[in-house]
């Protein structure tokens, strides 16, 4: 699969998404700087990996969705690519509106980084299908600013839709809306989730519960051609 | 002509303010009694415009476009003219 890792001035888990991809699935990715204007030819899967993008002054992901890139980010999600939000590629993504809602500071306003148990909502999606529905993993959280937020009519939309990706599962660490750890939306291929899965790809660093997604992602590719 | 202005963002009422809630602890500590305290952000903002109309357009769009984060932020924008 081609998969391009945008980065951003700050961002710096774009590496990591390099390395568990390869891991995982042999598949060299493409670092893509954040002034391209277009991503590279084929480009399966789009990363925008953690981070703090322009320092994350003014809000954290806002300065980025002016980023040139990101245009045809957006030109290729709308087309039906795959694109993975990771932290504050999340964010990126809220504030791209490429994804609802918005992620502020965490309830108990203190940076929380370890290893957290989420379970996951479905497992009929390009990234989730490796597991199964309402599995809980452990995966890594690293953030100040996770507390997932949106109106709560938009809320009960989203539930409806099916669009909650994952779900703190062992007690909600930033005071997220209905424990929401990960969203999608409305097409699916467009995920944003705060925990790292490349940070729990390979058993030699903590744990491997992460290394699914790159392998969900890539079998889907191979399946569908997308 | 060039125009000012000033732009204050805050939470939304209804969105939970943590750093408001933590300096209105510390402000209890000290001794007030009971405040209630919102924590936003001041931009100053000067651009050249043709009138002060058309100067106040492009601050809220710029409002919109960037600076403010409607999902969970409000803004006001107090615009001068510059000599």
């Amino acid at each position: 699969m081609n998969v391009a890792v945008v980065v951003f001035p700050g961002s710096n888990c774009d590496r990591d998404v390099v390395k568990a991809i390869k891991y995982a699935t042999g598949d060299e990715a493409a670092l893509v700087w954040h002034g391209e204007t277009e991503l590279p030819g084929e480009t399966d899967l789009v990363v925008l990996p953690g981070g703090f993008s322009y320092g994350d002054y003014l809000r954290c992901g806002a300065m980025a969705h002016t980023a040139p890139i990101m245009a045809d980010v957006k030109r290729h999600a709308d087309r039906g690519g795959l694109v993975l939000g990771i932290c504050n590629g999340f964010q990126v993504l809220t504030e791209s509106k490429m994804l609802p809602g918005a992620l502020l500071v965490n309830r108990d306003l203190a940076f929380i980084c370890r290893p957290i148990e989420i379970s996951v909502e479905r497992d009929d999606t390009a990234f989730t299908s490796g597991y199964e529905k309402g599995q809980v993993i452990t995966i890594p959280i690293a953030h100040y600013e996770g507390r997932y937020h949106l109106p709560e009519n938009e809320l009960e939309l989203l539930e409806e839709r099916g669009q909650v990706a994952f779900r703190y599962s062992g007690g909600n660490p930033n005071g997220a809306l209905n424990d929401i750890a990960g969203i999608y939306n409305e097409g699916g291929n467009v995920l944003g989730m705060m925990p790292h899965p490349e940070r729990y790809s390979d058993r030699a660093v903590g744990g491997d519960d992460g290394l699914p997604v790159w392998l969900s992602i890539k079998r889907w590719i191979e399946r569908t051609g997308a | 002509m060039r125009y000012g202005a000033e732009i204050l963002v805050y939470l939304k009422e209804g969105v939970l303010d943590t750093q408001g809630k933590a300096v209105a602890a510390s402000l209890t500590r000290l001794g007030y009694d009971d405040p209630s305290v919102r924590v936003g952000k001041y931009i100053r903002v000067e651009i050249e415009a043709s009138d002060i109309d058309s100067a106040k357009e492009t601050f809220d769009k710029m409002c919109k476009d960037l600076l403010v984060n409607a999902i969970v932020e409000d803004y006001t924008v107090k615009v001068e003219e510059l000599r």
